[in-house]
């Protein structure tokens, strides 16, 4: 097997056990350059695995891969100096300073040592900081030690980047930090980014492809938008109403759950009925129901259905054993 | 594994660990009080009471004592008084195996931190995902541990060498220490019990998730040091240059067999999927 053309992440049926336990089974799949490919799971999907496989930290119990055409396992201290990973823990030591700690890991990713000390400060001063740069790591908050461990991921100037849920824990203003970030390595510097995440929104927002691991499975890898379509199931309308509507009159059109278990629900302050449909055929006897019961309609909107309702659906039919392949 | 060690990525490994256990209490307090202890405070209350009572009285049982002793050992304290026969057997003979659980120890506390302890923290995920070899990874945190305990076996001797002389001053009246014995034991065995007290602590921290299962563990080590000791009081085993040659020799061919072993254990695929 070998990377072609735009492609810089390949598996072909990359499987690891750990005893009894399958962590990824069987993942094949590409990821080009430039892109944000999301890798959306629940915990324990099987998304950080990948990452340590893809990375040759992590043998393969069968299966290959390859990464900007090196083989991880063979080739893993070449291919390391390309890749920039951000676990999931920080995984920084507190009896460290902002600037040892990257200082340590410019040495031990090989940054030339006329750029070490200038590259140290300019991503101090980029992840806001510089003004504890001689700080011990120790008395850091959450979220600026995951713009520490960024910048570490970032300190070797890696061509391909692994971040494994880099918003988790983090308040709104260093999520909307990371999503810049991200946005800035993959549309400006032209990185690939292979985001682990299980923010159904934040991959929708920043991803180019997504693939959905389910028990160590990719169940599912395309656009958000293509999965949405090919998943869609019903229709789901917000109608603007005058009153609540009878539940009565909505029984007789429209289901009493949605596929992930919501009812039809009435929203007092906004005026809105949301309701799920099975088909769209349905829609003009659902309005037509409603004039007859007497409510005035002032508009119907369709949702256009979102990468949370492709995972709950994915979700919904590997609970069941019904594992939909779409878009594999 | 490339053919060649990146010597820069060894030294980072070393100096973050080392930079570290500077600023780690559990680790320095038992680095300086036992030294404190065991080569200050303890020999230096023999050297002071050694000479303040008069032992020609209480004799017949250390008399049948050293009458036990292997004959080379009994022509060491020839001309002797019983005083200064007392004061050379605690001071050179029987303090001697003792000293070599100091750059076991140090070795073994700090190799514990860096390797289990590591783990414990979650701090070694991000080490693994640099480019440094499994070697070069081993390497550097193996510095971190033997370095040191080679420091700290130096001051040690220094201190321990200028306490057992200025106290025992009254009885002996001259410089007696070192001893050629001491000088080999300081600079072929120590650093050799040093390395196999690190290498031991590798070992134990493959299997181990925590730094204090680690240290518990790994500790046993010292066991053959105690033997020594008991060996020497028994009249079993005498600490002659010859000897300390000898068993440091052996020592360092342990050392060469489980350091090959600490290293081959070191994987960092087997270490993550642990993680």
């Amino acid at each position: 097997m070998s990377t072609t053309g735009d492609t810089v992440i390949q598996t072909h049926q990359l499987t690891r056990h750990f005893d009894q336990v399958v962590a990824v089974e069987d993942l094949t799949l590409d990821v080009h350059a430039g892109e944000v490919f999301g890798f959306l799971g629940h915990n324990g999907a099987g998304k950080t695995t990948t990452v340590r496989l893809l990375n040759g930290v992590l043998v393969a119990t069968s299966g290959e891969a390859q990464v900007l055409g090196l083989d991880p396992l063979a080739d893993g201290p070449d291919l390391r100096r390309q890749t920039g990973v951000l676990t999931e823990t920080p995984s920084l030591d507190d009896r460290l300073t902002a600037i040892e700690t990257l200082t340590v890991y410019g040495a031990l990713y090989d940054v030339p040592r006329q750029d070490l000390e200038r590259r140290v400060h300019d991503l101090l001063a980029h992840f806001e900081l510089g003004d504890r740069a001689g700080d011990l790591v120790g008395g850091f908050s959450k979220g600026m030690r995951q713009r520490l461990a960024l910048a570490r991921t970032l300190l070797h100037d890696p061509t391909v980047i692994f971040l494994d849920e880099p918003t988790a824990g983090l308040d709104p203003v260093g999520r909307r930090t990371v999503h810049d970030l991200i946005a800035d390595l993959s549309r400006r510097d032209g990185r690939t980014v292979f985001l682990c995440t299980h923010d159904l929104a934040e991959a929708q927002k920043l991803c180019d492809r997504v693939g959905v691991m389910e028990h160590g499975r990719l169940v599912a890898l395309g656009t958000p938008e293509a999965l949405a379509h090919e998943l869609q199931r019903g229709v789901r309308l917000e109608i603007e109403l005058d009153a609540e509507p009878d539940p009565k009159v909505l029984a007789s059109v429209a289901p009493a759950t949605t596929p992930d278990g919501a009812a039809p629900a009435w929203d007092e302050v906004a005026r809105v009925a949301r309701v799920w449909l099975p088909t769209r055929a349905a829609i003009p006897g659902l309005v037509e129901a409603l004039v007859s019961a007497g409510s005035h309609i002032y508009g119907v909107t369709r949702q256009e259905p979102s990468l949370e309702d492709v995972y709950f659906a994915l979700h919904d039919d590997g609970e069941t054993g019904r594992v939909t392949g779409g878009g594999i | 594994m490339t053919a060649k060690l990146n010597w820069r990525a060894i030294r980072a490994v070393a100096t973050r660990d080392l930079m570290i256990v500077r600023r780690s209490k559990n680790v320095l307090l038992p680095i300086i009080l036992v030294p404190l202890l065991l080569l200050v405070i303890i020999p230096g209350a023999i050297g002071f009471l050694g000479g303040a009572f008069d032992m020609s009285g209480d004799m017949d049982d250390l008399a049948m004592f050293f009458e036990a002793m292997p004959g080379a050992m009994k022509v060491q304290f020839a001309g002797y008084t019983d005083n200064q026969t007392m004061i050379v057997f605690m001071l050179v003979y029987t303090f001697a195996p003792l000293f070599l659980i100091l750059p076991m120890m140090t070795a073994s506390t700090i190799a514990a931190g860096s390797f289990a302890g590591e783990k414990e923290r979650g701090t070694i995920e991000a080490l693994l995902y640099t480019p440094a070899t499994d070697l070069e990874l081993v390497l550097g945190k193996m510095l971190t541990s033997w370095i040191p305990a080679l420091l700290v076996t130096l001051v040690g001797f220094v201190l321990y060498s200028v306490t057992v002389n200025l106290s025992a001053w009254g009885t002996m009246g001259r410089v007696f220490f070192p001893t050629p014995m001491w000088l080999a034991l300081i600079f072929w065995m120590a650093p050799a019990a040093a390395a196999l007290g690190l290498g031991a602590m590798v070992l134990v921290s493959s299997k181990t998730s925590t730094y204090q299962d680690a240290y518990q563990m790994g500790s046993m080590v010292v066991l053959p040091l105690i033997l020594l000791v008991l060996g020497q009081l028994g009249g079993v085993v005498y600490l002659s240059v010859g000897f300390v040659v000898a068993a440091g020799t052996v020592l360092w061919i342990i050392d060469g067999v489980v350091l090959w072993f600490a290293v081959k254990t070191f994987r960092r695929s087997e270490i993550i999927a642990r993680l």
